[in-house]
């Protein structure tokens, strides 16, 4: 069973690590970043199965491959704090010359990062991929990947939606950030999709909802029942219902803080709200 | 003066998947993707041999390539096979991102490049994509000449461990290089040693420079063809050291003037020696239907055309 008091802790330690992240180079996303840091949190600490260092092929291992590239705070907070790199590292999220880009990239070599993403709608194709790798390897281990709902607009994802069902691809848990929001506005403002359920199940996929995507409880279980729908003969997406800028008040349920930072009043008010608890970096 | 002849004509083409179907028996990391053009990319053999090792796409290029930069992470080394224009001009964000910065070891081979694609008109025949591919930081280009050195090529790019455009046509071309050549990237070829121009070519267009070497030598002209089949990395030296001998030098290539080998060269030249040099290529247009001989006639792609730019350039000297 999980130490969801443990757990809890990490996730608000690294709340914190993306808004001081953010406010020290006055630039990223920090509202999808918090969103998400439930659902960070139980995929490394929980969920994925994964070898003691880092090796690119990752054969024998879970993995994961972050579409929506902009959500690097909490990507990079999660995996330093998972033992992936030092956690002193994040202090130089965005500076000349770090390996922790404004996007996440193979190329400086930080460990944990398969592909760079940042340019919307390519995460589920190579998702895809390495998935298929995986059959041809005969390695059971599993591929997750995150996605905004927002970029689903990018229609390379209908042909990797349509491409996954079609040839199996069983071992692919795609997991949508559904928090409703994008730069421009409401995503029913910007390009109302519909129900992404509906989608998901004409193109012949398994589809669940985690309504709580900000309980920790509640994403580690829902998370659990796609492990346990994959190897059935059809991919499985989870739509992860969650509030945008979670646990700091005046970020939330807006898209005002997409690609804002904090200036220094607000970052104390965050950190405020979620006090030290691992200790920051 | 060394002439070359040629007893068989074959399309590039035919090359790339007589590579594949030997990489297929030699290397059980090598995966083959196609969208929608498996006849025309000649991967069958492949195929049929490898059927587990084959992903049929579909018409959905931007999923390939990240397919194929997936595959990569569990170490295959993906061949992707679709038409020029739509490995490089259509999926050019996915190749950058996905692909080149991530730096992933995907063979993009395109084939039925430039005008010599024939009836199908402008919107298959790409000649911007070798100008779209040496952009790319740490991508290498190749546009390799007739049959042989096409499936060679395509065997030696699996040893190499990068993203590599491997650029390749339609039509049937004489096959005028060894069976059993040893294909060495980023090495240029001399075809022909002279004195009074350096010829330098690529793809369809290497036999071509040869017969208007031919016809040079007859009027007391004696130019040096070399054969880039490797566009980048360039074979710097290789040009530096021939035109110090002839002074003057004419690029020949199935593409747009604007972003090909002729001005990968000229920015050599303008840096270490400073040389005249003529443009064969195309000048900032678009093709049109027709067969591929006369296309290649119109927009000045042949023996013909070279040998006018070589006069051209001896002028300049």
């Amino acid at each position: 069973m999980p130490n969801i008091k443990e757990l809890t802790d990490l996730t608000t330690q690294v709340r914190r690590d993306i808004i001081r992240m953010v406010h020290k180079v006055n630039s990223g996303h920090p509202g999808g970043s918090l969103g998400c840091a439930e659902f960070f949190v139980s995929l490394y600490q929980e969920l994925m199965e994964t070898k003691d260092g880092f090796d690119m092929d990752g054969i024998g291992e879970d993995l994961f491959f972050l579409s929506n590239g902009h959500i690097s705070p909490v990507y990079y907070s999660v995996l330093a704090r998972s033992g992936y790199f030092p956690v002193e590292e994040l202090n130089t999220f965005r500076l000349i010359n770090t390996r922790l880009q404004g996007h996440p990239t193979t190329h400086e070599g930080l460990p944990g990062i398969r592909i760079a993403s940042g340019s919307l709608g390519q995460g589920m194709s190579v998702a895809i991929g390495a998935a298929q790798a995986k059959k041809l390897n005969n390695d059971d281990h599993l591929v997750y990947s995150l996605h905004g709902d927002g970029e689903l607009q990018e229609g390379q994802n209908w042909e990797a939606i349509m491409y996954a069902s079609a040839k199996k691809v069983d071992n692919l848990i795609s997991t949508v950030d559904l928090n409703q929001q994008q730069i421009d506005g409401s995503t029913d403002d910007v390009l109302p999709m519909g129900s992404l359920r509906a989608k998901f199940e004409a193109f012949g996929w398994t589809v669940l909802d985690i309504e709580k995507g900000n309980d920790i409880e509640a994403v580690i279980k829902g998370m659990k029942e796609a492990k346990s729908l994959t190897g059935k003969g059809k991919p499985v997406c989870v739509l992860l219902h969650t509030v945008m800028g979670n646990g700091i008040d005046f970020m939330m349920h807006t898209h005002a803080w997409h690609g804002k930072a904090p200036n220094d009043e607000q970052l104390a008010n965050g950190l405020a709200q979620n006090p030290e608890t691992l200790g920051d970096y | 003066m060394k002439t070359y002849t040629y007893t068989e004509k074959k399309d590039t083409r035919s090359g790339f998947g007589a590579g594949l179907a030997e990489l297929g028996r030699t290397n059980p990391n090598v995966v083959a993707l196609c969208a929608d053009l498996i006849g025309s990319l000649k991967m069958d053999e492949f195929i049929k041999e490898n059927p587990e090792r084959f992903f049929q796409i579909g018409i959905a290029e931007a999923n390939m390539m990240g397919i194929a930069a997936g595959l990569t992470i569990g170490g295959k080394i993906p061949f992707t096979g679709t038409f020029a224009n739509f490995s490089t001009g259509r999926v050019y964000d996915q190749i950058r991102q996905s692909i080149a910065y991530s730096g992933k070891n995907v063979k993009i081979c395109a084939s039925h490049a430039g005008l010599t694609l024939g009836e199908d008109g402008a919107t298959h025949q790409i000649l911007e994509d070798i100008g779209l591919m040496k952009m790319l930081p740490g991508m290498v280009v190749i546009n390799p000449c007739d049959y042989n050195q096409t499936k060679a090529a395509t065997i030696a790019i699996a040893d190499y461990d990068g993203p590599v455009y491997l650029r390749f046509g339609r039509p049937s071309v004489p096959i005028f290089t060894p069976a059993d050549q040893k294909f060495e990237i980023g090495k240029a070829i001399k075809f022909t040693e002279g004195t009074d121009v350096t010829i330098v070519a690529t793809g369809h267009l290497v036999w071509e420079a040869l017969e208007a070497s031919k016809a040079l030598h007859e009027a007391g002209i004696s130019a040096e063809v070399i054969n880039i089949h490797t566009i980048k990395p360039l074979d710097d030296k290789a040009i530096l050291d021939s035109v110090a001998k002839t002074g003057c030098i004419v690029t020949a290539e199935e593409h747009n003037h604007l972003g090909g080998l002729g001005e990968s060269v000229a920015r050599v030249l303008a840096q270490h020696r400073p040389t005249p040099q003529e443009f064969v290529a195309t000048n900032d247009t678009f093709g049109e239907s027709g067969t591929p001989a006369q296309l290649m006639d119109k927009y000045g792609l042949n023996s013909e055309a070279i040998q006018n730019a070589v006069k051209k350039v001896l002028k300049r000297k």
